[in-house]
């Protein structure tokens, strides 16, 4: 009798099992890390979704494009819209269903297909300790001599270095290239990643990093160290911007709007912060976490369009190597 | 040595594991292409970078591997055994120890500006080269050891009657060994150099310093450009292949085994030349050692703290490169002859970053590659050490054939009596040496599970990425100490068993 | 019985012919200008190199084509005679089987081939912990196990001192006697020949003639091996 119930009862939990639905999510190797902010989300989102969500890690649009429409992916996310456009182009995404008036960003956000979950801004951080006088726009940082030095990540194979390559374009434009020039002798060396740019700069080889706005939050909340800080400029800070998306082809549509869904709300938009060490899209600031309230941001928020990121970039990247290849 | 049949399917079996996922590669090209001026400029900088490296690490092996010949110290024997070690670092890893000893923060610029000196920055071709010679000095140093070894005995005795002193022993003893030892291990370490990523990324100081490996992933990565990809990874081949070929058309000599156990009897030498001797091994041993205890150091205190993810991920490792090693071994074994070696060096001159891509093009019809992923970096692994095993193995190989393959005939020894009685006894030392490079390498390749990859199955040099990625630095320094000791820790595991009783 | 019909063997430039017949139950000595090709002649007679035509029969039956281990030959060669990482015992012992395992009449018959050989006690020594006379006798211990009814040596005391040469030459005699063995021994020195060799066969010009008694060919040697002997 006890046998006959317990094998019911592993039949019935196996019949679960395999009747629940999987949401298959790509996403980059920092977002669903034990580190990043996938398994909170997980966990949450499976709450409320009786379903099985699991995240495959690497290289989201590579993965896509390759995979075509035999993808396994039912979303994705951690694009972001510098490179979205090919993304577009694949034609493997359907529209979010999301509306993107209740979005917080600080530009405006049209795009139907894909949708913000959390942003950031360009900037350089430094530490209070070793620099005291850190530049107070990004003139004064180009013009600085060689007191300083800067490490920054490579165009060509980081999305926060080709950010970066926007950013100067975006406050140049013509100028580019002569500012590239003038930062040359203050580049230490250039990065394959954002990790390794960070590494460097937390071992006290360079004075300042290319990171984000929301650094400083991290040594903050998790070390409670305030001296790292980030250099804010009058001229403006590159807007960086990470997206999720559905794919068209999905065997689950439904459960992939429900996610979409589920980024807009409060209970994912919570985790985003001390998640993703980044602001989140869908949230008003006041309800954010005391030490993201407190940071420092930019007034000034500079922004290319998917379009003119794509055109723009063979040429300022192009620029950027002329200039630092003398 | 292994049937006629075994060597040949082994050998097709290797080529169309590195040559299928190229034309894999090709074959998603839409349209057709050709090298741009960056890829010229990386082109250039790569030749310049790998050649000169060779060079350098040759060249500053050749006193560190005549003092290691002649002097007798304390602990020579595992100094030795040890010079196979650096080379089977984890790249990061090394790079982090090299900046913790060279960098502006490091202790060389330190003590430079306390003495009143400008600092030196390691930013730039230089600090390319230094990192290339740290990884590759004990590697020639070790090639050249071996070359001494082989010097017959009247010659070195014949030396000595003759009171060959200074330069003109040089000249009759030890440059002819160097001849036919030197051009190989440089042809090695440059095709070694060739497929330099992430060094001359770190340290290179910025886009000057380019290299094809670069242009393949940029093509890969963010321009989609499959076709570019496959002609800079056939460009990349190419170059390999031919510096490879290169480094085979010189005779290894016979007369080699790992017997480095006894100091070559030179003659007389002054006490100025063994005080020499001395501080060329110290000052080696102090490039070598001090990034690697200061990598130690910096993370031992975070081993334990360690999440059970991370000790997931080591365990995950481990057994990858258990059987990565099994596997090397098993292939290298039907592969001992000339053209199996060829053949072997196919495993260096590939990029990792083509035959990633290549191999998941090819597996996607047919099975979901993140089932596979582990297997197939164990493959990739096993394929990627096997150049190494081989030039390991083949002259103790050739050796033992030569010796006793009349008398195990005569004995009418049958294939597993040669196995039992001959060749285990006798290769049990190279085989352990050449498990331990195996083993060690295997565990710090990141490999390809960039694209295979998946949170779920990670391995620990993933995981290392993942930590720096998530500003964890301070675990992430306890992950590198953890994978050195691993890393580390199977080398000399591996070479022990094989020395033990042989 | 040993007969060679119309052997020829060739080595790239080198070749040498030899037809012999009726060699039985005698110790011959092979004698020859250096670069003659006797070991290469020996090598091919035990069947590591090929011969491109001729016939060699044993007792009537065509042993040209079979592997080394499957004629009835043992050799003994300049040097490599015995497997250094292994021990005395187990070095003899393979003459009788390939296993991990030896049965206790296999121990016995071991021990029995290194006491005849007057090595009682050295079965666990490692070749390099024996002197160069103790290695010979090992490898005789061995080739009398193996029991087989043609021997083959090539120069293999060369190494030993006088002494020690001539007391392994008569230990060699007392075991081909006692098995009425066929032995064909290469060797450089005629004392080697005249000590124990009933017949010599000599190897010049690319001929092997036919055995001749030993004191014969020494007293009245032929031009090719007086000018080798340097008794002009």
């Amino acid at each position: 009798m006890k046998y006959f119930t317990f094998a019911a009862g592993l039949f019935t939990a196996s019949m679960t099992l395999a009747q629940t639905p999987i949401l298959t999510i790509y996403a980059p190797d920092y977002f669903a890390s034990e580190w990043g902010p996938g398994p909170a989300i997980e966990a949450a989102f499976e709450e409320s979704c009786s379903c099985d969500l699991q995240f495959k890690t690497g290289d989201v649009l590579s993965r896509i494009i390759l995979e075509g429409e035999r993808t396994e992916a039912d979303a994705v996310i951690g694009l972001n819209t510098d490179i979205t456009k090919k993304a577009r182009e694949t034609g493997l995404f359907a529209s979010h269903g999301q509306d993107n008036a209740q979005l917080t960003l600080p530009i405006e956000w049209s795009d139907e297909i894909f949708l913000p979950f959390n942003y950031g801004h360009t900037a350089f951080i430094y530490n209070t300790e070793k620099v005291a006088n850190p530049p107070a726009s990004f003139e004064a940082l180009v013009n600085s001599g060689t007191d300083l030095s800067l490490v920054i990540q490579d165009p060509r194979s980081s999305i926060s270095g080709l950010a970066l390559v926007l950013w100067v374009k975006a406050v140049y434009g013509e100028q580019a290239e002569a500012v590239w020039q003038k930062l040359a002798p203050k580049i230490l060396t250039v990065t394959k990643g954002w990790s390794e740019s960070y590494g460097l700069f937390s071992d006290g080889e360079a004075d300042m990093v290319l990171s984000y706005t929301t650094s400083p939050a991290y040594h903050i909340v998790a070390e409670n160290d305030l001296t790292k800080k980030a250099a804010i400029f009058p001229e403006g800070h590159y807007f960086m911007v990470e997206l999720a998306a559905k794919i068209a082809s999905t065997d689950v549509p439904d459960l992939a709007d429900a996610f979409l869904a589920f980024i807009m709300t409060d209970q994912f938009q919570n985790i985003i912060p001390e998640g993703n060490w980044s602001l989140p899209a869908a949230l008003p600031k006041s309800q954010w976490p005391q030490a993201f309230q407190d940071l420092p941001l930019p007034e000034k928020v500079l922004f290319y369009s998917e379009e003119e990121a794509a055109n723009l970039r063979k040429e300022t990247i192009e620029e950027w190597r002329r200039a630092l290849s003398k | 040595m292994a049937p006629r049949f075994v060597q040949i399917s082994t050998g097709a079996l290797i080529c169309s594991f590195v040559l299928l996922p190229l034309w894999a590669v090709w074959r998603q090209a839409d349209g057709p292409t050709s090298l741009g001026p960056a890829d010229w400029s990386a082109l250039r900088f790569t030749i310049l970078q790998a050649a000169l490296s060779a060079l350098l690490s040759t060249l500053s092996a050749v006193p560190l591997a005549r003092a290691l010949a002649r002097a007798q110290f304390w602990g020579r024997a595992a100094v030795i055994r040890l010079m196979g070690a650096p080379f089977i670092l984890p790249v990061i890893v090394a790079i982090l120890g090299l900046i913790a000893v060279f960098g502006q923060n490091g202790w060389l610029n330190a003590g430079l500006r306390s003495l009143g000196f400008d600092g030196f920055s390691i930013y730039g071709l230089q600090g390319v080269l230094l990192a290339h010679v740290f990884f590759n000095l004990p590697l020639a140093t070790r090639m050249i050891l071996l070359g001494w070894a082989t010097i017959p005995q009247e010659r070195l005795r014949l030396g000595q009657s003759l009171d060959l002193r200074g330069f003109a022993r040089f000249r009759l003893i030890e440059f002819p060994m160097l001849m036919t030892v030197l051009p190989s291990a440089a042809a090695v370490i440059f095709v070694i150099c060739l497929s330099s990523f992430t060094v001359a990324l770190a340290l290179g100081g910025g886009p000057k310093s380019t290299t094809l490996e670069l242009a393949i992933y940029q093509a890969f990565r963010f321009d989609f450009d499959f076709a570019k990809a496959a002609l800079l990874g056939l460009v990349q081949l190419g170059l390999s292949a031919s510096a490879a070929v290169f480094a085979l058309g010189f005779v290894w000599g016979h007369q080699l085994g790992i017997g480095l156990d006894r100091p070559i009897a030179l003659g007389r030498h002054s006490t100025l030349q063994k005080y020499l001797d001395g501080v060329v091994i110290g000052v080696a041993l102090l490039f070598l050692g001090l990034p690697l205890l200061l990598v130690l150091g910096n993370g031992l205190a975070s081993v334990t703290s360690l999440p059970a993810a991370v000790w997931m991920a080591a365990l995950r490792s481990v057994l990858i490169a258990l059987g990565a090693t099994a596997l090397c071994m098993l292939l290298s074994l039907s592969l001992l002859n000339r053209s199996g070696e060829a053949i072997a060096t196919l495993g260096i001159t590939v990029s990792p970053l083509v035959l990633g891509t290549g191999l998941f093009l090819i597996a996607r019809p047919y099975v979901n590659p993140f089932e596979i992923s582990l297997w197939v970096t164990l493959c990739v692994n096993a394929v990627m050490s096997l150049p190494f095993a081989v030039r390991i193995l083949r002259p103790e190989m050739s050796q033992v054939d030569a010796n006793f393959r009349w008398l195990s005939a005569s004995l009418g020894l049958s294939r597993l009596g040669w196995l039992r009685w001959v060749v285990w006894p006798r290769l049990r030392r190279p085989l352990g040496f050449a498990a331990g490079l195996t083993a060690a390498l295997s565990m710090g390749d990141l490999g390809v599970i960039a694209l295979f990859g998946d949170a779920e199955r990670a391995t620990l040099p993933l995981k290392l990425y993942q930590l720096m990625g998530s500003y964890r630095m301070e675990q992430a320094a306890g992950c590198a100490s953890l994978l050195l000791i691993l890393s580390f820790g199977f080398f000399w595991i591996f070479d022990f068993l094989g020395r033990r009783n042989a | 019985m040993l007969d060679l019909q119309n052997l020829r063997i060739r080595q790239g430039s080198f070749q040498l012919t030899a037809s012999l017949r009726g060699l039985d139950a005698k110790i011959y000595a092979i004698m020859g200008p250096s670069g003659a090709g006797k070991s290469t002649f020996l090598a091919a007679l035990a069947g590591f190199l090929p011969v491109s035509s001729g016939t060699v029969l044993w007792n009537g039956q065509n042993i040209t084509g079979l592997r080394p281990a499957e004629r009835p030959m043992a050799m003994l060669f300049q040097d490599n005679n015995l497997f250094p990482h292994l021990s005395a015992e187990r070095n003899v012992a393979l003459a009788l089987t390939q296993r991990r395992y030896l049965s206790s009449i296999q121990q016995e018959q071991v021990k029995a081939a290194l006491s005849r050989v007057g090595l009682s006690g050295f079965e666990a020594h490692k070749p390099g912990e024996l002197s160069g006379g103790q290695q010979g006798r090992v490898a005789l211990a061995r080739v009398l196990l193996q029991d087989k009814p043609i021997l083959l040596l090539d120069e293999p005391f060369t190494a030993l001192g006088p002494a020690l040469k001539n007391e392994m030459l008569d230990l060699l005699q007392t075991l081909a006697q006692e098995r009425q063995a066929t032995v064909l021994m290469v060797t450089h020195d005629p004392n080697d020949a005249l000590r124990i060799a009933d017949e010599t066969l000599l190897l010049s010009d690319q001929v092997l003639s036919p055995p001749q008694p030993t004191q014969q060919v020494m007293a009245s040697p032929p031009k090719a091996l007086a000018a080798y002997l340097g008794l002009e």
